[in-house]
């Protein structure tokens, strides 16, 4: 069963200086359960395709669905079911963890009470328990993306995006990141698709990667198969078969993100 | 719901606010500077209204305090922009309305808060003014900031930086404030002057919050600047509603 499923997605941005088209022809099938990395170099796509399947941004050409519901006819039944969680993620530095926690359940309109047990629940869930008291300012790198994400389960949503969760943090905080990904999968059955220009990350995290480059999809498979694909063989690095897709190396490990 | 969003955007931006409160009687320096320095110069002077020259100017600065307080309320949408904080709240449920009416009605408590210290401050320097009238005064200021606050936050939502921010709102407002009869009333200026300042929105409040001020309800001036105020916030928050709707171009 498709959990999103998107036919030619895309957006043109209308600029001073003319039209920019950020996302030409995007399609996507993602199953439930599965952990999808959208790979690509900056500025190819990967956050403006994000923006649209959370219905932040309206698509100028194309259609898609997210765990059944249309994005253009039911944008609220697509909120419903999907989290997101942006690059540069969304808490107030100022306001407390418990505070962001509590708001978010309430604007997922629970209760006072029930918004208050699900923070509670999910500091446990992502080990934020000790922290609640803190400002959102004072939380390590690390801190700060367990949070954007335990903000974006309030609502124990099918679906999970993902802009570029790893980027900034340290070595130690990845890996950490890593497992909490597969066990939401695992535990929940969240499908999550992630966007990254990790290539050590897509090979490790993603069961499948779509590879995004100008605004369409240049090629998509496991890591493995894109390996044996585009590499030459099964024990080829993803970095050949990255480059052999685009013609270009992934953006440099060094290279500040433009947030978006 | 849009009732609840509203009340819990509401909430949690009026926090936010009380949290910082030295910025709060930050706002208020310009108004009682001109209270303190400027008032004085005018109670000799030949200014053609009725009532004292307290009861001409008071109504001015509570306005400007509006005018300019809600100008700049875009800057924290402009953060919060950055911050993602606002990307975060639109993709859940949350009413689109609410984003925007819960921000802007805690522009208003704050300026109405703000408001009623200059009024104070006023009485104490010698201002006398019926009570009704400055409650109908605070009516007024509150809807436009909840106007000017819409549109502010509107604009906020367009661009990307404070830097192109702050020079487009100076452009606005320093003109509004001078062609409304803000500081002196219209009534001395040049017959070109006025026909010009007739063309500003806010001279109609102007006028009638001057009218408020000495008693005066039923007047011509009170009729157009209670149909202004109560046109251009339907304008405004019609305009800001959209933007916050259609926002992430
Ligand atoms: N709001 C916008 N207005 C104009 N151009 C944009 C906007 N957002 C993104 N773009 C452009 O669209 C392209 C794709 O951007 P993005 O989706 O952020 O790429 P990625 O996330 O893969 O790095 C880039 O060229 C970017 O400059
Ligand atoms: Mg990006």
């Amino acid at each position: 069963m498709a959990v999103i499923s998107a036919a030619g997605l895309a957006r043109t941005f209308q600029t001073k200086r003319g039209p920019v088209e950020a996302v030409r022809c995007v399609d996507l099938t993602v199953r439930e359960g599965e952990i999808l990395g959208l790979l690509g170099p900056n500025g190819a796509g990967k956050t403006t395709t994000l923006r649209m399947l959370t219905t932040l941004l309206k698509p100028t050409g194309g259609a898609a669905t997210v765990a059944g519901h249309d994005l253009t006819t039911d944008a609220a039944g697509v909120r419903r079911s999907c989290g997101y969680v942006a690059q540069s993620g969304g808490v107030d530095p100022q306001i407390s963890v418990r505070e962001e926690l509590v708001t978010q359940g309430r604007l997922y309109r629970l209760t006072r009470a029930q918004a208050s047990e699900r923070a509670e629940e999910l500091a446990r869930e992502l080990g934020l328990t000790e922290l609640l008291d803190r400002r959102c300012g004072s939380l390590s790198g690390g801190q700060r993306r367990r949070l954007d994400i335990a903000m974006a389960l309030t609502h124990r949503p099918k679906v999970l995006f993902l802009d570029e969760p790893t980027t900034g943090l340290d070595p130690g905080s990845r890996a950490d990141l890593w497992d909490l990904v597969r066990g939401l999968r695992d535990r929940h059955g969240t499908t999550v698709v992630l966007t990254t220009h990790y290539l050590d990350e897509a090979d490790a995290l993603a069961d499948r990667l779509v590879i995004v480059d100008r605004g369409v999809v240049a090629a998509e498979g496991t890591p493995s198969a894109l390996k044996l694909r585009y590499g030459g063989s099964i024990d080829a690095s993803l970095q050949d078969a990255f480059l052999a897709i685009t013609g270009r190396g992934p953006a440099p490990a060094d290279t500040a993100p433009v947030a978006v | 719901m849009l009732l609840h969003d509203t009340a819990l955007i509401y909430g949690r931006y009026l926090r936010q606010s009380l949290r910082s409160r030295l910025a709060l009687l930050f706002g208020l320096l310009m108004p009682l500077l001109y209270l303190l320095f400027f008032g004085p110069l005018l109670t000799g002077l030949p200014l053609g209204g009725r009532g004292s020259s307290w009861q001409l100017l008071v109504p001015g600065l509570l306005l400007q305090l509006g005018l300019f307080g809600a100008s700049f309320a875009g800057f924290s949408v402009i953060v919060e922009k950055g911050q993602g904080v606002l990307e975060r709240m639109r993709v859940t449920p949350v009413s689109r309305l609410a984003l925007l009416l819960g921000r802007v009605l805690r522009d208003a408590t704050v300026f109405v808060l703000q408001a009623v210290l200059l009024v104070l401050a006023a009485v104490t320097m010698g201002l006398r003014a019926p009570l009704a009238g400055v409650l109908i005064g605070f009516g007024f200021v509150g809807l436009l900031t909840v106007s000017l606050g819409s549109l502010s936050c509107a604009v906020a939502m367009r661009v990307d930086t404070p830097q192109s921010f702050g020079p487009l709102v100076n452009a606005l407002t320093l003109p509004s404030m001078l062609l409304s009869g803000l500081m002196l009333p219209m009534t001395l200026a040049p017959g070109w002057l006025d026909v010009l300042s007739h063309f500003m929105p806010l001279r109609y409040l102007v006028d009638a919050l001057r009218d408020a001020y000495v008693g005066s309800y039923g007047t011509d001036h009170m009729l157009y600047g209670a149909l202004v105020a109560v046109g251009f916030a339907l304008l405004a928050v019609t305009v800001g509603t959209r933007v916050f709707r259609t926002a992430g171009a």
